[in-house]
């Protein structure tokens, strides 16, 4: 039978419009009548087109007509809709309706590296050639849902994969076949940065590889479409056949928004993007990626904060979020960013109108709503024929008794493609109201309330309830009276103006009985009214959206330091009762007696002015550490998973630390590209990345290349020796060098990211900080790069470099090191903390490195371990956390150290810098300030005080009946470079 | 200069055996005083140019280089320079995994989850190449605890120069540690939220089962001997701590109530979150709390960023003792930071001697050995060290001579013999 169904849709759907014969065997033929017109509504031909006391003629699925004035055809069906509303029934542009999502694909627990399939790309992750249509299978109880919410029109697809096929757009028609209810079978193509279920293929493993992946697979389209592959590949030609699709792309938070509008923009698609509701966190950069949108509202619920002990536990931003979020809509609205409203977030379709009323109650106009649901699907779709009431447009629609956005109105029907779909039946009398009628002596009154087939109601005596019993169906009432015990029956027809019909005495006598509707309903309205306008209070928004963001983002400053001591790292070392001028984000003036007009003046007496720190190894601020699905990812790059958000840089800035370079992790040889930033607290990614920034990748030796720690179920990748580490390299750069000479040659050339990048280094382009233990590795790495004619610019950790010192030193490469770290594994038994000293004594750039949120917030005191550990002068010990990591960063000629027309990138102690007993005082990048004491207690004040709001306001909800949850603490994940392929935010 | 001409006439000195231990130091045969320098004697007090008498392992005397009094045996010249007790680190882990990541040398976590019995004192590895790190910095004096379970095990106080676990004991099985259950599901990391944890009355009771089983059986004629039970008699007669690791106000005051009530007056918090809404009770109750190292991250998103660094503070100005664990990420070989875990709570609150007295005087309290040990007083044994300069400061923490019972013991260890053995190499070329 299903296979019968198949054939007959795959054959609808080949002459979609030229069906018309089917051989009929049961009787005659009859043909329906499809024709029906909708007489004096008020019609939304489109949100802003209004049509009132028009009407509405359907034929076989279609709008014939609309209008004020209309020639109604004979044999139409009339519908007279007097005071009832008309609007296009709601598209969902973003389902997964009708296909189930795959299993997850089982296996040993071993990693696999290579794809499942054969003819396809070598990534299972890409899977572009997927067309639903196949699998499609109407889910009638879902379509009901979504009938019943509204909506006539889904476009759905397969949710899985990074590149995951096309789309399909089809009617929620429940009476129809699959043949008619396609509305486009190829509607759109998705993408997204989660990894197919149906592989266990490793790579990528985070949302940077992900990325690096889309770009490659641009590339690999593109070279495919020129006719120089050799090979089919069916996924890259269903790529290129979807090209000219829209491009839906599942992204998420509101970074990985505007990350995925990044990468769409490098290869000049513009993509449609899926947030999740916190678009307002940053509505400057989700306006400026100009992408259309598709906005989920799924509002989390209000925390339970009856217990102190626990609501201690919930950040600020989860609170704010609970308050903040009904706010999305109004504020993409208010920047004229176009989007769509989706259900696919949402656990039940049904709360969905409740949500887009309580948006709407935050300032959501109504207008923009019903155009996120109607016109602006449609457009981003292209489709003309739904979404609108114009002729020749699908009949979808909807019939209300008014407002569609208003709690009271009731959506009787939902007609899609010219079906019926009866939510509530019009017909049946409203009956609502207050009647009055007496019996023996009694004054009763009678409340109904409700709506369509479930109204109900509840009897007073003198305003104190009885007990009875009230059903109503098919416009009858049928009431049963309890007089302690004596039982009184009424049974009356009812329309909107009363009730008439009989009562049934206990005695059983009857006589003729009504009652009629008191008119309430007017009094009822006004009290209402007032508090209707008041929009709910919407805490503001702060960079990032935590406790402890900017409200204001810091302003450039002319400050002027005055009377300090002076760290300069420069060659005239500290200076005493020195005056430092920063003026337009620059060290302006060092000297004595300074003044400039306007300067803020910091009194810096007894203080110590120092170069903000430098920290040549973290893993703070980023999204993802580890590509660690290949061994080499030289296509990856920090720089794409930045994370502005992460407290950790706030936590550094109290900590002296200005700029730090964030390294891929140490899960392959050949890592990740690296992002440097500075630590511009609430700035974006792209503001905290530097400006034409040095480039750096990672590269790593030794135990977490070869996997040792990984466990036992990790031994297939190659290399599980530190002899396959050195032939990796080798293979890798031979390649690179291999790829540059055809390049140069002119031929036609595949574009490789991961070659591109390798060549880069050996053209002394992009520099190596690799991170290495022993001596063995580290002098085979330097004689690899020495090969090939490069040098290795940095090895971090370097635990062993003080054995291979005097090589390093010939070779020029310098050494990021821990201070005291040792033990933690096999590999640095040997690491000692004389290393710093050993290796500067040979002459080795030394710098002191965190590599963890924890010490990277004290590395002032780690530079001063190096004096306790092999007697460094203090000098060089604070070089060593300033200048030499800005050295080794090539960033030396902005920061590291106190030099007139360098970056003003200084922090104020208060006290000897690597005096265990110091603090950061001031923190400033730029010449902005962000850090200062002062402003951290006023923070610290104001997050007790909004803490003390949002748990009044949650509390209230609770008091009211309002649903909560149980109090969430905030996740934060702590990198290491150890940290595999995982992912925050 | 002259510093690395000693290094090198020492290493000459000790290339014979570069590759073994550092040998245990003789007993103390004559007498040293030590003047000149700045004595803090690990109870509050501090004495400037100060002289400190030791013999037989005992101290003798301490006062004033200004008295006249009869300098005994060798005389050490320490002006401008400090003194202090050993350093001791409590809840620490050290001889019990020689390097973290390799399984075979991991012996800090035993099967089972009443085990009162496991014993850390026989797997402390006297000649561990990480205990002998510590002694460079002052730390000369641990308690090792066992980790895991509930009832974790005992634990036993050491000092830092031993030829085995015998000599290395201090006070041989001086407390037992265990981990009180979280009252709710704590499971965050995993996004999870915060409920109240359902098995914890379950796990309330079956502690309160097993130590009242304990109780009864101690008690009893104990024919079939309980081996587990027998192992908790210390805390019922008064002769052993119950350190009990817990955190969450509503946990610690739980915790308290119910091991008082099954007859264990010795209590000592571990972890001790939250304990600063509870200061009442823990005062009353006369119960300290061992903190964590000051070096970690803020529990929490919007917590002050040195809300960790004043931890101490916080509890000291309630009124409760506090001393600092060593309990967390790599922490035998972190346990050598522990003067400058002490120096950033001092950094932020505590006044330097009540930072000292921490870590040397509240120490030995909290471990019940300050009768002997712990502070510069006559009659306590001579462990001290004397530094260059301030000792909870990274700059000036630099060890000249150090003395356990007396002992003279060496400053040397895997990693100085390394930095000499490199450091030669290159001025030889």
């Amino acid at each position: 039978m299903k296979k019968l169904f198949l054939l007959l849709f795959f054959l609808s759907l080949t002459t979609l419009q030229a069906q018309e014969y089917f051989p009929t065997n049961t009787g005659v033929k009859t043909t329906k009548n499809t024709l029906v017109a909708f007489k004096n509504a008020t019609i939304y031909v489109t949100p802003t087109k209004i049509i009132k006391k028009g009407s509405l003629v359907v034929k076989e699925g279609k709008i014939i007509s609309v209008g004020k004035r209309v020639d109604i055809p004979k044999g139409a069906k009339i519908v007279d809709l007097s005071g009832k509303t008309i609007y296009p029934s709601f598209i969902d542009i973003y389902s997964d309706f009708g296909i189930k999502k795959p299993s997850r694909s089982r296996g040993d627990r071993r990693p696999q590296y290579d794809a499942n399939r054969k003819g396809y790309y070598w990534n299972d992750h890409i899977r572009p050639e997927t067309n639903p249509l196949s699998m499609f299978n109407f889910d009638s109880k879902k379509a009901t849902q979504l009938v019943n919410a509204g909506f006539g029109t889904v476009n759905t697809h397969m949710s899985d994969g990074i590149i995951r096929g096309n789309g399909i757009l089809v009617s929620l028609n429940k009476n129809s076949s699959n043949a008619k209810r396609v509305i486009n079978d190829k509607s759109a193509q998705y993408l997204s940065f989660s990894k197919s279920l149906q592989s266990r293929q490793s790579y990528p493993t985070s949302r940077m590889g992900a990325m690096a992946l889309l770009r490659q697979v641009y590339l690999d389209a593109d070279w495919y479409a020129s006719g120089n592959a050799k090979n089919k590949d069916m996924s890259l030609e269903a790529l290129n056949k979807n090209k000219n699709l829209v491009q839906i792309f599942d992204a998420g938070s509101h970074l990985d928004v505007v990350r995925a509008d990044k990468l769409g923009d490098e290869f000049g698609i513009q993509y449609t993007i899926v947030g999740n509701g916190h678009e307002y966190e940053r509505i400057n950069d989700i306006k400026a990626t100009n992408a259309n949108l598709i906005i989920p509202i799924n509002f989390r619920k209000a925390y339970d904060v009856s217990n102190p002990l626990l609501a201690n536990q919930v950040s600020i931003n989860d609170m704010r979020r609970w308050n903040q979020e009904p706010s999305n809509l109004k504020v993409l609205s208010d920047n004229g960013i176009n989007f769509a409203l989706t259900t696919h977030d949402l656990k039940s379709v049904t709360s969905f109108h409740k949500n887009l009323q309580k948006a709407i109650k935050y300032g959501f106009d109504k207008t923009k709503a019903l155009e996120a649901l109607t016109t602006v699907p449609a457009g981003i779709l292209g489709e003309t024929t739904i979404g609108n009431l114009n002729i020749g447009s699908h009949a979808n629609f909807l019939i209300t008794n008014g407002d569609i956005f208003d709690k009271k109105t009731t959506l009787y029907e939902n007609w899609v493609q010219g079906t019926q779909h009866v939510i509530s039946d019009m017909t049946i009398a409203d009956i609502t109201g207050k009647y009055t009628f007496s019996e023996n002596g009694k004054s009763y009154q009678l409340t109904v309330t409700g709506k369509g087939a479930k109204q109900s109601g509840s009897l007073n005596v003198d305003g104190k309830k009885i007990k009875s019993k009230f059903s109503f169906k098919n416009d009858w009432v049928q009431l049963i009276i309890n007089n302690s015990g004596n039982f009184t029956r009424i049974v009356a027809q009812a329309d909107n103006n009363g009730m008439s019909g009989m009562l049934y005495a206990n005695d059983g006598s009857s006589s003729k009985w009504s009652a009629s509707k008191s008119d309430t309903k007017k009094t009822k309205s006004k009290k209402k009214k007032s508090p209707k306008n008041t929009p709910p209070k919407v805490m503001p928004v702060s960079f990032p959206n935590l406790g402890l963001g900017n409200f204001n983002l810091p302003k450039q400053e002319t400050i002027l330091i005055k009377n300090t001591t002076v760290w300069t790292s420069e060659s005239d070392g500290i200076l005493k009762n020195t005056d430092v001028l920063l003026k337009n984000g620059k060290i302006a003036k060092i000297g004595n007696n300074l003044s400039t007009r306007g300067a803020r003046v910091i009194d810096g007496t007894g203080k110590h002015l120092t170069a903000g720190i430098v920290d040549e190894h973290s893993h703070i601020a980023t999204s993802a550490v580890n590509e660690s699905g290949h061994n080499s990812t030289a296509e990856v790059t920090i720089e794409d998973v930045v994370n502005p958000d992460d407290i950790n840089i706030y936590r550094n800035l109290a900590g002296g630390v200005t700029s730090i370079q964030i390294l891929h992790g140490s899960a392959n040889p050949i890592g990740g590209r690296s992002a440097i930033i500075k630590l511009k607290w609430g700035e974006n990614a792209d503001e905290l990345i530097y400006k034409n920034s040095p480039k750096f990748i990672k590269f790593a030796l030794g135990e977490n290349v070869k996997q040792s720690n990984w466990g036992d179920t990790q031994t297939i990748r190659f290399p599980q020796t530190r002899m396959g580490v050195e032939q990796v390299f080798k293979d890798y750069f031979q390649r690179a060098k291999e790829y540059e000479a055809l390049k140069k040659s002119g031929l036609p050339y595949r574009k490789d990211i991961e070659l591109e990048t390798l060549s880069e280094i050996i053209n002394k382009k992009r520099f190596i900080s690799c991170h290495s233990y022993v001596q063995s590795e580290i002098n085979m790495l330097m004689k690899v790069a020495e090969s090939f004619n490069f040098n290795i610019n940095t090895f971090t950790h370097i635990l062993e470099g003080y054995k291979v010192a005097d090589k390093m030193a010939a070779h020029g490469v310098g050494g990021s090191t821990f201070s005291d770290w040792w033990a933690y594994k096999y590999e640095v038994n040997d690491a000692i903390p004389f290393n710093a000293a050993i290796m500067h004594n040979a002459g080795v750039t030394v710098a002191i490195n965190s590599d963890d949120a924890e010490m990277s917030r004290r590395l002032n005191q780690e530079a001063a371990k190096t004096i306790k550990y092999g007697g460094m002068s203090e000098l060089e010990a604070w070089k060593m956390v300033t200048l030499n990591p800005a050295k080794l960063l090539h960033i030396d000629d902005r920061v590291g150290s106190i030099k007139v027309g360098k970056d003003a990138d200084v922090v104020l102690w208060s006290d000897h810098p690597m005096s265990i007993y110091s603090k950061a005082l001031y923190t400033i990048i730029e010449g902005k300030v962000y850090f200062d004491v002062k402003s951290d207690k006023k923070k610290r004040e104001a997050i007790k005080q909004e803490k003390a709001i949002l748990i009044q306001m949650m509390l209230n909800e609770k008091m009211n009946g309002g649903k909560v949850q149980a109090p969430k603490k905030k996740v934060l994940k702590r990198f290491t470079c150890e940290t595999e392929g995982t992912l925050i935010n | 200069m002259k510093r690395n001409f000693i290094y090198n006439i020492l290493f000459f000195f000790l290339v014979g055996n570069s590759f073994a231990q550092q040998t245990p130091a003789d007993t103390q045969k004559t007498a040293i005083s030590i003047e000149g320098a700045t004595a803090h004697l690990g109870n509050g007090k501090v004495i400037e140019n100060s002289l400190i008498m030791f013999d037989n392992g005992k101290i003798t005397f301490v006062g004033s280089a200004m008295m006249k009094i009869a300098r005994q045996g060798t005389v050490i010249n320490a002006k401008g320079k400090h003194i202090y007790p050993g350093f001791i680190a409590l809840n620490a882990s050290l001889g019990l995994s020689e390097i973290d990541a390799v399984r075979a040398t991991r012996d800090f976590d035993e099967v089972g989850t009443m085990i009162p019995h496991i014993r850390s004192l026989i797997a402390y590895n006297a000649e561990s190449k990480v205990v002998e790190s510590m002694r460079p910095n002052g730390v000369l004096q641990s308690e090792i605890v066992p980790r895991g379970g509930t009832i974790s095990g005992t634990a036993t106080v050491v000092q830092h120069d031993a030829w085995n676990w015998e000599d290395a004991a201090v006070k041989v099985d001086h407390a037992i540690h265990m981990n009180w259950p979280g009252a709710f599901s704590n499971r965050w990391w995993l996004g999870e939220s915060l409920m109240p944890n359902k098995n914890y009355p379950k796990s309330l009771a079956s502690i309160k089962d097993f130590f009242t089983k304990a109780k009864l059986y101690l008690s009893g004629n104990k024919t079939s001997k309980n081996i587990p039970y027998e192992a908790t008699k210390g805390l019922f007669d008064g002769s052993q701590k119950l350190f009990i690791h817990v955190s969450g106000e509503k946990e610690i005051t739980d915790a308290v109530n119910i091991i008082k009530d099954l007859g264990i007056n010795k209590i000592v918090i571990v972890h001790g979150s939250g304990a600063e809404n509870v200061a009442d009770m823990l005062v009353e109750n006369n119960i300290p709390v061992v903190i964590d190292r000051s070096h970690r991250i803020p529990d929490n998103i919007d917590d002050d960023y040195d809300l960790p660094f004043r931890q101490a503070k916080i509890l000291m100005d309630k009124g409760i003792m506090v001393s600092i664990g060593m309990e967390g990420q790599m922490e035998r070989m972190n346990t050598r930071n522990l003067p400058f875990y002490a120096g950033t709570y001092a950094a932020y609150g505590v006044a330097k001697e009540d930072a000292v007295a921490m870590i040397t005087g509240n120490a030995a309290k909290i471990l019940g050995i300050n009768s002997f040990t712990g502070t510069l007083e006559v009659g306590k044994d001579a462990t001290l060290f004397i530094s260059e300069g301030d000792a909870l400061d990274m700059r000036s923490n630099i060890v000249s001579k150090a003395f356990i019972q007396g002992r003279g013991i060496s400053l040397e260890s895997h990693q100085t013999k390394l930095w000499k053995r490199y450091s030669n190499k290159y001025k030889s070329k």
